[in-house]
């Protein structure tokens, strides 16, 4: 989280950054989208994969979070570009606030997958990671943990959209408690 | 000064019992059913014991105690939501007798706050309530001493048992159900815990915390947003923990209003207090956030704040 304040002009400062890609949907697309990332010094953060959400297009939205120096992430988008990949979106810095929330409910059976991408679109924000915890079975209560990226000063918003999309679901949302004195 | 005691149960007998070690006299002690009265003192430990093993504790009619010679009347009966009676009536009966009223039960400033001012307004008597939020803690005198203008915020965890069900639940790895019945084994909990665990002691602290917060709006019960801890599953404090967080029991009262629920907080910071301590984080304009942590419940910790209250009384030196 706010990674580099006040080191802005030393080249060696890694950064993160958010890149958007599009995918047609073709087995190894994934693999070959993360290759020029890797290959070019770039530390992945995480990807959130969204299969079930085609663009108008047929192509499958994408999302990676990486770090990496500015050098090299500027190398990184042009191998993405010259290995004809889709991207959508490559900028730094996008996401500085990260908020942790507990969903409790029947996660599974109210359809964990679309109450996820339902969250990311509505808040705007990234799933950074999630995990599920469901010790009970399907008939008892499970909980779900997300950590999500957004930009700064966003996070009051991103949790209404969580709590919007949790009461129609019947699921409640543990939120974080911000810090005093912000 | 003189002490009527109104209500018997752990605080009630806890104020009679160390009221001559702070150097007053109890002039009346009454529960429900029975009091006992006399403008010299009355007998304590008699009528204690009497309370056990009779289930009265004198002759005398229960609303003799409020008609009796006494200074400061201490209403320490069970707390009750809405019309907050018997003890809003109490209060305004002291009141009307121009005595100080002193108060362990949270109904009358939580449920009809402005008309309890408008009482203690019209009479020469002064009302104090420090331990209606935080047992033994000196949460409202602190406030007042910095002046509520100059608070901004106030939050923590106020209620011993839904922190200790958490904590444990947290710590062992085991279920609501399992932690609960343990606590109800240790006197932690009550054979109905529904007031603890589903948030209502911590939402009429916070009203009251908001009421002297905010002088001049009025809050109630019903303006808290509440969410108990009943229907939370062990998998989401596992979860928490995975990620050097866990879940407490939190009240806040800020500009946004008073709001009680589970909330996600870092396993080690002030707020993360174990078992069946509490703790109140009061954040000022000018100094920062204040921490104050301690016992929140029990008869002579709640004593102990009454007490405090009945110090800071005018009085004709």
């Amino acid at each position: 989280m706010c990674r580099g304040d006040g080191l802005m002009s030393e080249s060696e400062d890694v950064h993160a950054y958010t890149v958007r890609l599009e995918l047609t949907d073709r087995p190894g697309e994934l693999l070959r989208a993360l290759e020029p990332i890797a290959e070019t010094g770039g530390n992945l953060l995480s990807i959130f994969h969204e299969r079930g959400n085609l663009t108008p297009r047929g192509d499958i939205p994408v999302e990676v979070d990486l770090e990496a120096t500015p050098e090299r992430f500027e190398a990184i988008v042009d191998a993405l570009k010259a290995a004809d990949i889709t991207v959508i979106e490559a900028g730094s810095d996008r996401y500085s606030e990260e908020i942790v929330v507990v969903l409790v409910g029947h996660l599974v059976e109210t359809d964990l997958s679309h109450t996820l991408s339902r969250i990311q679109e509505a808040s705007g924000a990234s799933i950074k990671d999630f995990a599920l915890s469901a010790p009970e079975g399907e008939d008892a209560a499970s909980s779900a943990r997300l950590r999500m990226a957004t930009e700064a000063g966003k996070g009051e918003e991103i949790l209404g959209a969580i709590r919007e999309i949790a009461a129609e679901k019947e699921l409640s949302v543990i939120e974080p408690l911000g810090e005093v004195g912000r | 000064m003189k002490l009527a005691v109104l209500g018997a149960g752990a605080v009630g007998a806890s104020v009679a019992e160390l009221a001559s070690q702070y150097g007053h006299t109890v002039t009346a002690l009454a529960d429900s059913q029975s009091a006992v009265v006399d403008p010299d003192g009355i007998d304590v430990s008699t009528a204690l014991e009497r309370k056990q093993t009779e289930g009265t504790v004198g002759d005398a009619e229960p609303d003799e105690a409020l008609s009796g010679t006494y200074d400061v009347l201490v209403e320490a009966t069970p707390t009750t939501l809405g019309e907050a009676e018997p003890g809003f009536s109490h209060v305004t009966e002291a009141l009307s007798q121009d005595k100080h009223v002193v108060l362990a039960n949270k109904g009358p400033v939580a449920e009809r706050y402005s008309e309890v001012r408008k009482a203690e307004e019209a009479s020469d008597g002064t009302v104090l309530f420090e331990a209606t939020v935080g047992g033994a803690m000196p949460v409202l005198s602190t406030i007042a001493d910095f002046d509520a203008d100059k608070i901004t915020a106030v939050r923590g965890v106020l209620n011993g048992t839904a922190n200790f069900i958490l904590s444990r639940m947290a710590a062992e790895g085991l279920g609501y159900e399992h932690v609960l019945a343990e606590a109800q084994d240790l006197g932690v909990a009550e054979t109905d815990p529904s007031f603890d665990v589903d948030g209502t002691d911590a939402a009429l602290k916070c009203v009251i915390l908001a009421n002297v917060l905010s002088e001049g709006t009025e809050f109630t019960l019903e303006d808290a947003v509440v969410e108990g801890i009943r229907d939370l599953p062990s998998s989401a404090l596992d979860l928490a923990t995975e990620d050097g967080k866990t879940i407490r029991l939190i009240g806040e009262v800020s500009d946004d209003g008073v709001r009680v629920g589970p909330r996600l907080i870092e396993e080690n910071t002030a707020l993360t207090v174990t078992g069946t301590r509490n703790i109140v984080q009061i954040e000022t304009t000018h100094a920062g956030v204040l921490n104050i942590s301690g016992r929140g419940a029990g008869g002579p910790e709640t004593a102990s704040a009454v007490f405090a209250d009945i110090g800071r009384l005018p009085h004709e030196e």
